[in-house]
């Protein structure tokens, strides 16, 4: 299709897509965003919604949002502000005006400013008469109208008329960012092609949003965003979730291994089953257990087997988990326990993002169980993570924890696809050796015991929870041997800082001040430190991908700059951990409204170190 | 696919069998159960049937959780796992989901597997996963030393409860019915014929097998299941249920159990009402009657089930993991990762 209109070019842009949690959103939101991946834009996303499936239609609390910020230079946040705002009612309007910068666009959809809908909102008046919106444009739209009139002759129920809305809301964000159609139209044929009418009635509704934009006189420009710079390459769009599911299935790939998940639904973290219980040409077994407890337990079992186990949560669940965890740690077997971080504590906020947890992974067990933590910087990133928790684990048979978040897990961006051939190998040393056999000899290098598994003739040996022997790993309550059985299973997990990359240092290697992140705040961090680097400012930023262990380089990187920052959403957890450990005078910057940094936050942040600091 | 544990098991397929004796599955640990203890026998009896499953040890394991009978891993000359508390039957899912083709024993008590496990009892039981349940049934917390357990009789008094508990037993037997479970026996502690019978089935049974044994835990609930066991009194309180056998009991064997509709009653086989062809004849593939048979447990008018109440066959959760595997295999050829990786919308920049 091509326009008559005038275009004018933008470097980025970011769009926010608001509405009732039944509205379609959220799949508004992710066509928009596949499409503009395939025209090459850089992007992030970030998807809005609340815990309640089907709130009550017009609520304030029902009104579920879809974020995505593209454009021809590298992207690495959602958007600290929206430049549209496209709101299909009162109360999505109402949620999310603070998101939009001024002068920004709204588009509405007049039909959901009715009476009803403006009280549900809490609005005296309609802010579309009141002028409460003269400093913003305006487009009001009657979407609603337009797609039953679209729809008129096909003799739809009114709630399937209803439901194709949203494809008018896209077809019109498709014409005003001059994306085509045509990869939503093959999505639409494909995902319902035993739904006629749903078919035609979603195809016709989305070609008569791209034509009410091109046609009426409301919308005067169209934009292009040119396709961003990016390390050549194929990619493909993925989330957090989708990432970390094949993340693990290439880590048992590597290791020859059959990838065994014992789980239990959870918000954020329940795409990650979904994803894998596809999978079953893969050899994927997905278990999904009566509760968290079964979750783990059933992969430790399944690790006893030799299996590469793993078992996906949110924090809740990690709290249940513990015990188990616990077990992993004196059995010493190798499982991967995945928490998708969200709002805490108890239920908290289950679908909104908190990086509250990581306390509880590096320490919130009874006793001395140490774990290695590693943890996700990007949606993408997760799946890199994912593999390397799983190398950790079977190489020195531990559980490793991989924190990842809910911003990560819903999450998207472009992704550049790996090959296979360029993952390490992970090497798995079955024992199967007789001679010389002892259930808890150490490798001298990593300190790590032999896997012998079931159906190895010769090494029948028993495991538990109760303390170990060294070596023999019968059961001992020697104090001697206990705290050395405590300092050794500690070592080992220290000794992996040697089989780790040091940190990255992104920025000069020395300067005035040092942003230590972790985990999905990378972007934000990103953005904030690029800007005040482009003004000249001599901020570096490092994030740590690992930890527990830390990289080893991490105390010298801290000695080279005169001040640190630790932006974390959550009361300060790793500068607790980093002022311990380093004895630094780092500072924190908290946020913990169970939505991600502003890059501005950040950015003010900085500025207002440095100039206290100088 | 190949797989690093296909790999050890292809090479552990030429492995020869020995004959073994019930001495080849004793560890080298001590048994450290107290002097008396009921546990001793269903060591002693798991150790003489496993010779004749014709299972090798390394393809056997133990699992257990918490408590006094959750130690019989180690003593067991096999593989072998003693978990935490109550997870004993996850832990065990897990690993024969993993492995189909490993025997995974769990080892439990009535306050591991009937208390804090009960949630995941009742799961693996429906799910028919191929795991041999034993639950030593002593009525009693012995390794916290004495409070009363979810199986202990009601009014019972222990540390935890001076004037009397106030819970209503479980009866392991109907609970397990009651989840569905294909295979359902009850045998005794001091009857080491009757428990290697029951062991022996139990094993050999595809699916989850479930035996409550009655344990004599002589030191914090010595007795409690004396009536049952000993001379003087078992044989009137006793019935030893069997399949196609009608239900007799007494030392004179003169009295029966006869069905007045869904009811068991006691009939005397002496007075001349009643003969043996009037009683309840046990069939084990019949669901509806090992519910009214496990439903006599309590009841102080009738004498106490033992034996096999139920066992009928049902497609176990491993099996059709792998149908599933196998089928989208069949349909889809092999998982490739690579291909994965580079499926659905893809774009390329230069």
């Amino acid at each position: 299709m091509s326009s008559t209109k005038q275009t004018q070019s933008l470097e980025e842009v970011t769009i926010r897509f608001a509405g009732d949690s039944g509205d379609g959103m959220q799949l508004t939101g992710t066509q928009f965003t596949n499409t503009t991946a395939l025209l090459g834009n850089d992007l992030s996303t970030f998807p809005d919604y609340p815990a309640e499936i089907r709130a009550p239609q017009g609520t304030l609390f029902g009104v579920s949002g879809f974020q995505i910020h593209f454009g021809s230079t590298e992207i690495h946040t959602p958007g600290d502000q929206c430049d549209v705002l496209v709101a299909m009612n009162a109360a999505a309007l109402k949620v999310n005006l603070n998101t939009l910068i001024d002068g920004g666009a709204i588009i509405v959809n007049t039909d959901g400013f009715s009476d009803k809908n403006l009280k549900l909102a809490g609005y005296a008046q309609s802010p579309l008469r009141d002028g409460s919106l003269d400093k913003y444009r305006l487009y009001e739209v009657d979407i609603t109208k337009l797609t039953s009139l679209a729809l008129q002759d096909l003799n739809l129920s009114s709630k399937l008329v209803d439901r194709s809305k949203n494809f008018f809301a896209l077809g019109m964000m498709f014409w005003m960012y001059n994306r085509p159609i045509e990869p939503t139209v093959d999505w639409i044929y494909e995902k319902f092609k035993n739904k006629p009418d749903i078919k035609e009635a979603n195809t016709r509704v989305l070609k008569a949003g791209w034509n009410y934009g091109e046609t009426t006189e409301i919308f005067k420009v169209r934009y292009e965003v040119g396709p961003a710079k990016l390390t050549p390459g194929k990619y493909r769009n993925i989330t957090g979730n989708q990432a970390t599911a094949w993340g693990l299935m290439a880590a048992a790939k590597k290791a020859k291994l059959e990838l065994f998940l014992g789980t239990y639904p959870i918000t954020p973290a329940s795409d990650i089953l979904h994803e894998l219980s596809i999978y079953k040409s893969f050899g994927v077994k997905t278990f999904q257990a009566e509760d968290e407890i079964a979750g783990i337990t059933s992969a430790i079992g399944a690790a006893f087997g030799g299996a590469l186990a793993t078992t996906t949560t949110s924090g809740p669940g990690v709290a249940l988990k513990s015990e188990a965890m616990g077990l992993a740690v004196m059995v010493e077997l190798p499982v991967v326990i995945v928490n998708v971080q969200r709002g805490g504590p108890s239920t908290g906020l289950p679908t909104k993002t908190e990086q509250a947890d990581l306390l509880q992974a590096v320490y919130g067990r009874n006793g001395e169980a140490p774990i290695p933590v590693v943890a996700a910087a990007t949606p993408g990133d997760c799946f890199y993570a994912a593999v390397e928790a799983s190398r950790i684990a079977l190489k020195y048979m531990t559980p490793v924890i991989l924190l990842t978040d809910g911003y990560l897990a819903n999450g998207s961006e472009p992704w550049l696809i790996p090959s296979m051939s360029a993952l390490p190998d992970i090497g798995v040393p079955f024992r199967t050796e007789k001679e010389g056999f002892l259930p808890y000899l150490r490798d001298e290098k990593t300190l790590s015991r032999p896997w012998a598994i079931p159906g190895t003739p010769g090494l029948e040996h028993r495991i538990g929870g109760l303390e170990k022997a060294h070596l023999t790993g019968n059961i001992s309550y020697d104090p001697k041997n206990h705290e050395f059985m405590v300092r050794l299973r500690d070592e080992k997990i220290e000794r992996i800082a040697h089989d780790i990359p040091d940190a990255v240092v992104e920025g000069a290697a020395s300067g005035d001040l040092l942003v230590v992140g972790w985990g999905g705040t990378y972007g934000a961090i990103k953005s904030a430190v690029t800007k005040v680097q482009s003004r000249g400012l001599k901020v570096s930023q490092m994030h740590l991908k690992h930890l527990n262990p830390m990289p080893k380089n991490v105390e010298t990187v801290f000695k080279s700059f005169k001040h640190i920052l630790v932006p974390e959403l959550n009361l300060g957890q790793l500068l607790k951990i980093l002022r311990s450990k380093y004895l630094v005078p780092a500072v924190g910057l908290d946020k913990i409204q169970g939505l991600p940094f502003r890059s501005v936050e950040i950015e003010a942040k900085i500025e207002e170190l440095l100039k206290g600091g100088k | 696919m190949s797989t690093r544990v296909n790999e050890i098991l292809t090479t552990a397929a030429s492995f020869e069998m020995p004959k073994y004796s019930s001495k080849d599955f004793s560890s080298d640990q001590d048994v450290r159960w107290c002097p008396g203890c009921g546990d001793y026998s269903i060591l002693a009896q798991t150790q003489r049937v496993m010779p004749e499953l014709g299972i090798p040890r390394h393809k056997t394991v133990f699992v257990s959780g918490i408590g006094c009978s959750s130690r019989f891993p180690y003593y067991m000359e096999t593989y072998g796992f003693h978990g935490i508390h109550g997870r004993a039957t996850a832990i065990a899912s897990g690993l024969k989901v993993a492995r189909p083709d490993l025997s995974v024993w769990v080892v439990t008590g009535d306050g591991d597997g009937m208390s804090i496990g009960g949630n995941h009892f009742i799961h693996l039981l429906r799910r028919n996963i191929d795991v041999k349940v034993l639950l030593f049934n002593n009525q009693i917390y012995g390794l916290t030393k004495g409070q009363y357990s979810p199986t202990s009789e009601q009014g019972k008094v222990t540390k935890s409860t001076p004037q009397g508990s106030l819970d209503y037993p479980f009866n392991p037997a109907a609970l397990a019915l009651g989840a569905s479970a294909t295979f359902v026996a009850r045998t005794l502690d001091r009857d080491p014929k009757h428990m290697q019978m029951v062991l022996k089935r139990a094993a050999e049974h595809k699916g989850t097998s479930f035996v409550e044994l009655y344990q004599n835990c002589n030191v914090f609930n010595d007795g409690a299941f004396f009536q049952f066991t000993e001379k003087d009194t078992k044989d009137d309180s006793l019935v030893l249920i069997e399949h196609g056998k009608p239900l007799v009991f007494g030392k004179e064997k003169d009295r029966g159990i006869k069905l007045d509709g869904f009811t068991p009653t006691v009939v005397s086989l002496k007075d001349g009402q009643h003969s043996v062809n009037d009683l309840l004849v046990h069939n084990e593939r019949d669901t509806t009657l090992s519910f009214i048979l496990a439903d006599m447990t309590y009841k102080a008018s009738l004498p106490r089930p033992v034996g096999i109440f139920l066992s009928v066959e049902r497609p176990t959760y491993e099996d059709l993991m792998t149908a599933q595997i196998e089928h989208a295999r069949a349909k889809r050829g092999e998982g490739d990762m690579d291909k994965l990786l580079n499926s659905g919308d893809t774009w390329v920049i230069s």
